[in-house]
């Protein structure tokens, strides 16, 4: 099974790594944001961003409603420009590579950082197995794994967020049949069948009660020794709880970025200062 | 004084609320009035002519009693599937593209003129069929029929797909793109897969409809008194037969018109219940 695993990641990894340009061991950076801009039309919502994600790491990103963090976040893996009219200026480097570059597709890019979003999307005609396996399915034939590799891929996945106890005796049901909790894993089962370098969650407990909530943050914080976790919280609590470095945006700026103990105990901005000692937002 | 003006205040509400409600409920009779009249009087006048004889029996001359409508149910089954053979996948596919494309200008306009082609009399239809695909030709066929009615179906499909694909949360597409879903990939295998049973009601709601046309078939298909199925020669349909037998002078002719009519209705019926079997399914929007 391990095998399995290890082939799908590497054949999945090729079309990214032709030219890697980086040395893994010396800067241990996963994606490099350098002066971002996204846009709605004419509205600029991200202003000038600038951070570098670590590997093996979970960052976590907050601020008030409306200061763009969803929308950084939905440029790191090229979903911001899927909305008509949205555009985004400025890089973003994975693997050495800017995933801006005309050369790379964005089809490319989302199957190496994954997502998880706010409210859960289980696909309504797809069985819980097939939901694990949906991103499995549309790979090129030669990287496409077997049914075989795929059950062992689903049950990996299952496994790895705590549902396969529950849900291992009825792969062949409904994925609606579960509870908001339970689909919000499987949607994060389903991310991390594709084994992608990055997660991206955005605001993955916003609509979830206090007990699944703390599952899923017991989950990012088992998770992080496998892939690179981007969170998106407006929950401060929650980014000081699961995260190791923090990045604290105000009106599309990032206004400070530092280790999460840091950024809590002694913040340099008096912007964070007053937002995480709660005087606003 | 403030106590007893209430009070009245409350009971002349009351009586209003439960004048209103009654009146709803008349309303709602009312409205259901009509099948209900029409279903128990098909029945009675048509019941007993509907033996294994109507629906395996070609029709009997004028005179001799027994004989069925065999043909002219056939003949609607064949003008059925043409029309759905044209009208369901450009029916299914405009409404992919317009729900696609919902602002784009192209669209505004393709919607537009769908709704206009949705009023449009079916007669009409008919006429512009008959110009276009049997003056020609030089002679009736059930293939220019099939082609009348599918183009019917055509607005029908389009916009109960559009809405139905609308229905489906822009979340569920943002998943299968994150999940590195190519657009078409996402439109078909997400997208309209969600949509499907919600589409697939439609679809039988449009066929329901267009089963019992007769103006497009009058100068289309024209009906047939024998027995045929070739989709070049005129071909006999169920609402055409109950207009000639309902229109001519023998009382035997009469029966069989009211039990052609039981029949179509009967058919109509049994495609809405699959409607709404469909639309109850345990995949998709509507439901678990």
């Amino acid at each position: 099974m391990a095998t399995a695993r290890a082939e799908v990641l590497d054949s999945a990894a090729q079309p990214m790594t032709e030219t890697p340009v980086r040395a893994t061991a010396t800067t241990p950076v996963c994606l490099a944001v350098e002066s971002l801009d996204a846009y709605f039309g004419a509205t600029r919502v991200v202003r000038g961003v600038s951070f570098g994600v670590q590997t093996g790491q979970v960052t976590a990103i907050i601020g008030p409603s409306g200061c763009g963090k969803s929308t950084l976040l939905r440029c790191l893996n090229r979903m911001h420009e899927t909305i008509p009219g949205a555009r985004v200026e400025g890089e973003v480097r994975f693997d050495g590579r800017d995933i801006y570059d005309p050369a790379v597709s964005a089809i490319g890019v989302r199957r190496h950082i994954g997502m998880v979003f706010q409210r859960p999307t289980p696909f309504p005609t797809m069985s819980i197995r097939d939901n694990v396996a949906a991103g499995l399915k549309i790979l090129p034939r030669d990287q496409r794994p077997s049914k075989r590799e795929t059950d062992d891929i689903v049950e990996h996945a299952l496994r790895r967020t705590a549902l396969w106890d529950e849900v291992h005796d009825r792969l062949n049901a409904s994925a609606v049949a579960l509870s908001g909790g339970q689909q919000q894993r499987l949607c994060i089962a389903r991310a991390l069948a594709t084994s992608p370098t990055v997660l991206l969650l955005d605001e993955p407990t916003a609509s979830l009660d206090p007990l699944s909530t703390q599952r899923i943050e017991e989950l990012v914080y088992e998770l992080r020794s496998e892939v690179t976790i981007i969170i998106v919280t407006h929950n401060m609590q929650q980014a000081a709880r699961i995260s190791d470095r923090t990045a604290f945006m105000l009106a599309g700026e990032l206004v400070e970025y530092a280790p999460t103990n840091a950024m809590f105990t002694a913040p340099r901005d008096p912007r964070t200062e007053a937002y995480v000692t709660g005087r606003f937002g | 004084m403030l106590a007893t003006s209430t009070a009245r205040t409350l009971a002349r509400r009351r009586v209003k609320s439960f004048i209103m409600i009654a009146l709803t409920y008349v309303a709602a009779l009312i409205a259901t009035l009509p099948l209900l009249l029409i279903l128990w009087h098909l029945a009675a006048q048509g019941a007993s002519s509907v033996n294994w004889n109507f629906f395996t029996k070609m029709p009997a001359p004028a005179g001799e009693a027994g004989g069925g409508m065999a043909n002219a149910i056939v003949g609607t089954g064949m003008l059925v599937l043409i029309a759905s053979a044209i009208g369901l996948p450009i029916g299914v596919g405009a409404g992919l593209f317009l729900a696609e494309q919902r602002g784009a200008k192209l669209a505004t306009a393709i919607r537009f003129l769908s709704d206009v082609l949705n009023g449009l009399p079916s007669i009409v239809m008919g006429i512009f069929a008959w110009q276009l695909l049997v003056r020609p030709f030089k002679h009736f066929s059930a293939l220019a029929g099939g082609i009348a009615l599918g183009a019917m179906m055509i607005p029908l499909v389009t916009r109960t797909t559009e809405e139905m694909i609308r229905l489906v949360p822009v979340s569920m597409r943002e998943a299968a793109l994150a999940l590195g879903y190519t657009k078409w990939r996402t439109s078909l295998s997400v997208v309209l897969r969600t949509a499907l049973p919600g589409i697939v009601t439609g679809a039988l709601v449009a066929v329901a409809r267009i089963a019992g046309e007769t103006a497009p078939l009058i100068f289309t298909a024209l009906g047939n008194q024998f027995w045929s199925v070739s989709p070049t020669q005129p071909i006999a349909a169920l609402p055409m037969q109950i207009y000639t037998y309902a229109l001519a002078p023998y009382d035997d002719w009469h029966a069989q018109a009211w039990a052609g009519a039981l029949v179509l209705i009967g058919l109509v019926l049994i495609i809405s219940l699959i409607a709404r079997y469909v639309t109850r399914s345990r995949f998709g929007l509507g439901g678990d």
